[in-house]
């Protein structure tokens, strides 16, 4: 199956993931995924209508925790230290709000 | 004999009795790493000074009678993705290039807790996505056994550590293999867990709920000993499950009298390489003679395993990757216009193209109008997976089967084949989405000299099991053709 996916919706792919590629590379992931999803194809075969999605295995839900506060013990700066950018104990990104 | 020529466990039992201190164990291994390391590459980042400091530490210690764990003293490597408190994390990519965590993952932090003595941080493929270490943004790791060829992936550099004997043992990560192939490609012993039995916390993750930790090592023993030490609940992995049953280093006796092993009859058919199927088989032989009940059966669905993978892998891997946004921590782009242009600048030069690959595809099937006919179907499909393993064990204790359908591949022989690369998963993904424990145990080499493994498959929780029988099948290494005695493992 040839040129299933148009390149507005690699574009928008490149959206979703948050990646901007270049025309060429565009067209290289765009052949990528196309092969892929022929060969995901295969699942069709599989009759899977009265069952169940397995989002996980063991039947462990509703991990709850009491909500309270924790302080990391190697404090603000510590977790500021592998940040790009900071200021005045703060991250530093570019302006958010026009 | 060399002091690097024992395992973990022979290592730390000699420490105790006083014929070995820590530090000679650290400059041992530091030796080999001098020696070996320049043509094989097993490690991002060495920590030579540091792990000299922390066996100083530790044998005090340890003279004193307060460390009284098996590993007290023995060096050990972590797989790249385990965050390590104060020692650059990098995931095998320029994302986290320096990148360094101020917490230890759980795992980590529980060897160290009895003693073990972190070297350094091996190489892995990026993100744990690829097969063959070779994504990895900081080079390829060469196979220890012959550095033309793979060392297998993504733990590659964690397997090939131990083959080297640059450590006594290491932890890897499996998500569809990870560990049991490049244990399988390298010779060396590697064991994927029970989903939920080695907690999460610290580890960068890929496929959430598909991975697990592991230990890789040069025997069962040295494996079991390892696995005991990092299982056990943890609140800080939600998926975390509470098990008592994780006395794992009791059961190793060498008997496999009336275990019930089923053969899958379909992994034998095409696609597996001749050698790799009779080594197998040969292992089934022995074990057969040890007393074990060998069957052959069909295990269904297998052809569904892998397309079904990848779309659950990329689906959590495009959630899981979106922290990396170039806010708090890793790569952010030099130039940039505005919050948004930053975020895909920063992502699209800090990953490299298998990452964004699984990304776009990830993206893609969870998109709206793909949702439900690629992630619910494949979810559909891992249910009806699990059934067939479930069937398999209403019969058997176990499974034996190949960890790949070939011994490693040459470098460079992979990446120009994305799809044929993802098909050498075929007989360790199933595993994983089952949530299954799987062990790859060396057996013997092909005409070229490169190692090839037996995988065992057990129920879940079915660790003891597991280690029983891989301990008996063990004894049947120094007669089995090619032993690892004379590749040189032990």
């Amino acid at each position: 199956m040839a040129n299933r996916i148009s390149a507005g919706e690699m574009e928008y792919a490149g959206i979703l993931a948050k990646l901007s590629l270049t025309p060429e590379e565009q067209k290289e992931a765009g052949k990528d995924l196309e092969q892929m999803l022929n060969y995901i194809d295969k699942l069709n075969e599989l009759n899977t209508e009265d069952i169940e999605p397995m989002f996980h295995v063991f039947p462990v839900c509703n991990v709850f925790r009491n909500d309270e506060a924790r302080p990391y013990e190697g404090g603000r700066n510590k977790i500021l230290e592998n940040a790009p950018e900071k200021r005045e104990g703060r991250f530093v990104v570019p302006k958010t709000v026009e | 004999m060399k002091l690097t020529d024992l395992t973990a466990v022979e290592l730390g039992r000699k420490i105790k009795k006083g014929e070995a201190t820590a530090v000679e164990a650290v400059e041992a291994v530091l030796a080999e790493i001098k020696e070996k390391e320049e043509s094989l590459h097993a490690y991002i980042t060495i920590e030579a000074e540091k792990a000299v400091e922390k066996a100083k530490a530790v044998q005090k210690r340890i003279e004193k009678g307060e460390l009284l764990h098996p590993l007290a003293g023995v060096p050990m490597a972590v797989k790249d993705n385990l965050c390590t408190e104060g020692i650059r994390t990098t995931c095998g990519s320029r994302m986290l290039e320096g990148f360094v965590p101020g917490y230890s993952a759980e795992a980590v932090r529980r060897l160290e807790a009895a003693g073990a003595v972190m070297l350094g941080k091996t190489n892995m493929d990026e993100f744990a996505m690829g097969s063959t270490t070779e994504t990895s943004a900081f080079g390829a790791t060469k196979n220890p056994r012959n550095t033309e060829y793979v060392p297998g992936g993504s733990s590659g550099g964690s397997c090939a550590a131990v083959a080297a004997k640059e450590c006594f043992f290491a932890l890897g990560s499996d998500t569809g293999g990870s560990i049991r192939q490049p244990s399988a490609y390298c010779g060396v012993t590697g064991f994927k867990p029970t989903y939920g039995t080695v907690s999460r916390y610290g580890l960068i993750a890929y496929g959430s709920s598909l991975e697990q930790i592991g230990p890789i090592g040069k025997d069962v023993r040295d494996c079991s000993v390892i696995l005991e030490t990092i299982s056990g609940y943890d609140e800080k992995d939600s998926t975390s499950i509470k098990r008592e049953d994780t006395d794992f280093s009791t059961v190793l006796t060498k008997d496999a009298k009336g275990l019930r092993i089923g053969i899958p009859r379909n992994y034998f058919s095409e696609g597996l390489d001749d050698e790799v199927g009779e080594a197998v088989l040969d292992g089934a032989r022995f074990l057969k003679e040890q007393g074990a009940v060998l069957e052959e059966f069909d295990l269904g669905l297998t052809e569904y395993a892998i397309p079904a993978y990848y779309v659950i892998a990329s689906a959590e891997a495009s959630s899981n990757l979106g922290r990396f946004d170039g806010v708090k921590y890793g790569y952010r782009a030099m130039e940039y216009e505005g919050l948004h242009n930053m975020y895909k600048k920063s992502r699209s030069q800090g990953f490299g193209k298998e990452v964004k690959r699984r990304i776009l595809l990830g993206s893609f099937v969870l998109s709206a109008g793909y949702y439900e006919a690629y992630y619910l179907k494949a979810l559909k499909t891992k249910a009806l997976i699990k059934r067939e393993f479930d069937r398999a064990f209403e019969r058997y204790d176990m499974i034996l089967s190949p960890v790949a359908p070939a011994t490693a591949p040459r470098l460079g022989e992979s990446l120009k084949e994305p799809l044929k690369m993802y098909l050498s998963d075929v007989y360790t993904v199933s595993v994983n989405l089952a949530g299954l424990p799987g062990l790859s145990l060396p057996w013997g080499q092909d005409k070229k000299g490169l190692p090839i493994g037996v995988q065992l498959i057990g129920n879940a929780f079915g660790e003891k099991k597991l280690l029983q029988a891989a301990y008996a099948l063990e004894q049947g290494l120094s007669i089995c053709t090619k032993s690892s005695a004379e590749m040189g493992l032990r």
